[in-house]
């Protein structure tokens, strides 16, 4: 270790260290550079003070703001709870069929209904309501359990086929155990028939009986189906596990068993209903 | 200059200079992990958590070998368009079980926290089999393949007795019944009862729709009862903390 010495150059003073006889200027920190650095350490005690940080022996210092996440997150809950709670008071308790007349509630359902929808059940019916394979399409006005709003309001409440015990019930048999393969051929020939499908007009005829046994008790006579029994209608062109012939024989041979949730475990009655408004309003609505 | 000078001894001296950074690096260490052993509020005490029941535990160890976490959470913040989106904000207690835990740092897809019960199992098959096929908009891989991957119960108690180890309170009758309660909770027609009794809150169904157990199985055993152990119509958020 040699003494600093004045570099004679610059006119800086050198840090004293040599290696190999070169040697390092010692230059100073530009003074914006040192009274920032000394800022943030002023800040970071002031913070440590302000907000919940030191570590004690039973638990934290708590901080003189009293900031405290979940009360935050509460109280701005609880702010936007209060801004609506007259519209949401209003439509929890509103005769459904009655909410199109009221514009504000009409608005705010319809509103907050699409943003509970594209959160909750975009997944399975599609972020346009559109259905996919096995779900639904909300856009038609062909309704498994019922289009009526109410109806609507109920299914999504209560589901389908879920645990609880107030959810839509219905079980088709799975056929392939309980009729010959050429019954099915011909059940299968007749559904075609009916739902304007290419058929073969042979087992057709012959389907016709094995339908008017088997199957008429749920999707009635004509095929037209019952909402009561979330029975579709098999005479329209709308298929929820598709109309060609391997789907149809698969849905015959071992049926099938849609489950919905019943979201009003999850969602508030409001909410419940403002989903009901939104999906009723889509267009397929009764 | 004599603190500099003295200074030199450290810095001629490898083993004296690691020594007291490591001191240094240490005091860091203390202040900020040490307490979170010790402080009592770190994890609340919440009624109904409990240890994943063997098929859940299965379906968990798919979860991380796949990477879900990847680009799936499990954290829900305590912020009002989370708790809006997703449920109520994530306790600590919720993943006191979890080894490693699930909370993820990316969400390219969808916070999974509270994902139990939102969808039905065929949804969740269909979904893991072609994610577009449900979600058009999706970029999920498809996991088609875990339907055609059978598993069995065989490993399962070996590696609910290494989660022992690391302190998760499974209890020996739990441990004993590993293999049959692994079978039974994807058996709607088993008898699942005690099952239940061990596991409260646990969803049996077969799960994948098929005869024979998969990892199509575990795997939405797993899904179904994530977030849904603790009761929050009548959870009270603990003051302190």
């Amino acid at each position: 270790m040699s003494t600093p010495e004045k570099d004679e150059a610059t006119g800086t003073d050198t840090t004293g260290h040599t290696w190999d006889g070169i040697k390092e200027l010692n230059t100073p920190l530009p003074r914006w550079w040192l009274w920032t650095f000394y800022f943030t350490i002023i800040w970071g005690i002031a913070y440590t003070i302000a907000y919940p940080a030191w570590p004690l022996v039973n638990k934290a210092t708590q901080g003189f703001l009293g900031f405290n996440q979940r009360t935050e997150v509460a109280s701005e809950i609880e702010r936007f709870n209060t801004m609506n709670a007259d519209l949401r008071t209003a439509l929890a308790e509103a005769d459904l069929t009655t909410v199109k007349d009221n514009p504000d509630l009409h608005n705010f359902a319809v509103q907050g209904g699409a943003s509970v929808f594209r959160a909750q059940c975009s997944q399975c019916h599609g972020s346009g309501a559109q259905g996919a394979t096995g779900y639904p399409n909300l856009l038609d006005n062909d309704w498994l359990w019922g289009g009526e709003i109410e109806e609507i309001a109920y299914t999504i409440n209560n589901g389908i086929r879920n645990e609880t015990d107030d959810a839509h019930y219905s079980e088709m048999p799975a056929f392939g155990e309980l009729l010959e393969t050429e019954e099915i051929d011909q059940v299968l020939a007749y559904v075609q028939k009916i739902s304007g499908q290419e058929h073969d007009a042979g087992l057709a005829e012959a389907g016709m009986s094995v339908f008017a046994d088997q199957c008429s008790s749920c999707h009635a006579e004509d095929g037209t189906g019952d909402k009561y029994q979330g029975a579709p209608n098999l005479t329209d062109a709308i298929w929820l596990y598709g109309g060609d012939a391997d789907a149809l024989r698969y849905t015959i041979e071992n049926a099938r068993f849609g489950v919905m949730p019943a979201w009003g475990k999850r969602l508030s009655a409001s909410d419940v209903n403002a989903v009901a408004v939104y999906v009723h309003g889509l267009g397929g609505g009764e | 200059m004599s603190i500099i000078e003295k200074h030199t001894i450290l810095e001629k001296s490898p083993t004296l200079l690691f020594i007291a950074s490591f001191a240094v690096v240490t005091v860091g260490g203390i202040v900020e992990i040490a307490p979170l052993f010790y402080l009592e509020n770190t994890i609340e005490d919440v009624e109904g958590v409990r240890p994943y029941s063997p098929l859940e535990l299965a379906g968990r160890d798919i979860y991380v070998r796949e990477g879900c976490y990847v680009c799936h959470s499990q954290m829900i913040r305590p912020m009002r368009d989370e708790v809006e989106r997703y449920g109520h904000y994530s306790l600590a207690a919720e993943s006191k079980y979890d080894h490693p835990f699930q909370w993820g740092s990316k969400r390219t897809g969808p916070d999974l926290a509270r994902v139990g019960g939102r969808y039905s199992d065929a949804w969740h098959v269909d979904h893991l089999k072609n994610p577009q096929s449900v979600v058009p908009e999706s970029i999920m891989p498809k996991y088609a393949f875990l339907a055609d991957t059978p598993i069995t119960g065989e490993y399962i108690q070996d590696v609910m007795t290494t989660h022992r180890f690391v302190g998760v309170p499974y209890t020996d009758d739990q441990l004993a019944n590993a293999a049959s309660d692994f079978t039974v909770q994807a058996d709607p027609d088993a008898d699942w009862e005690e099952m239940l009794e061990r596991y409260p809150g646990a969803v049996v169904s077969n799960f994948d729709g098929q005869p024979e157990l998969t990892e199509m199985d575990a795997i939405i055993a797993y899904m179904q009862m994530l977030g849904t152990l603790v009761d929050f119509s009548t959870y009270v958020p603990d003051e302190t903390r």
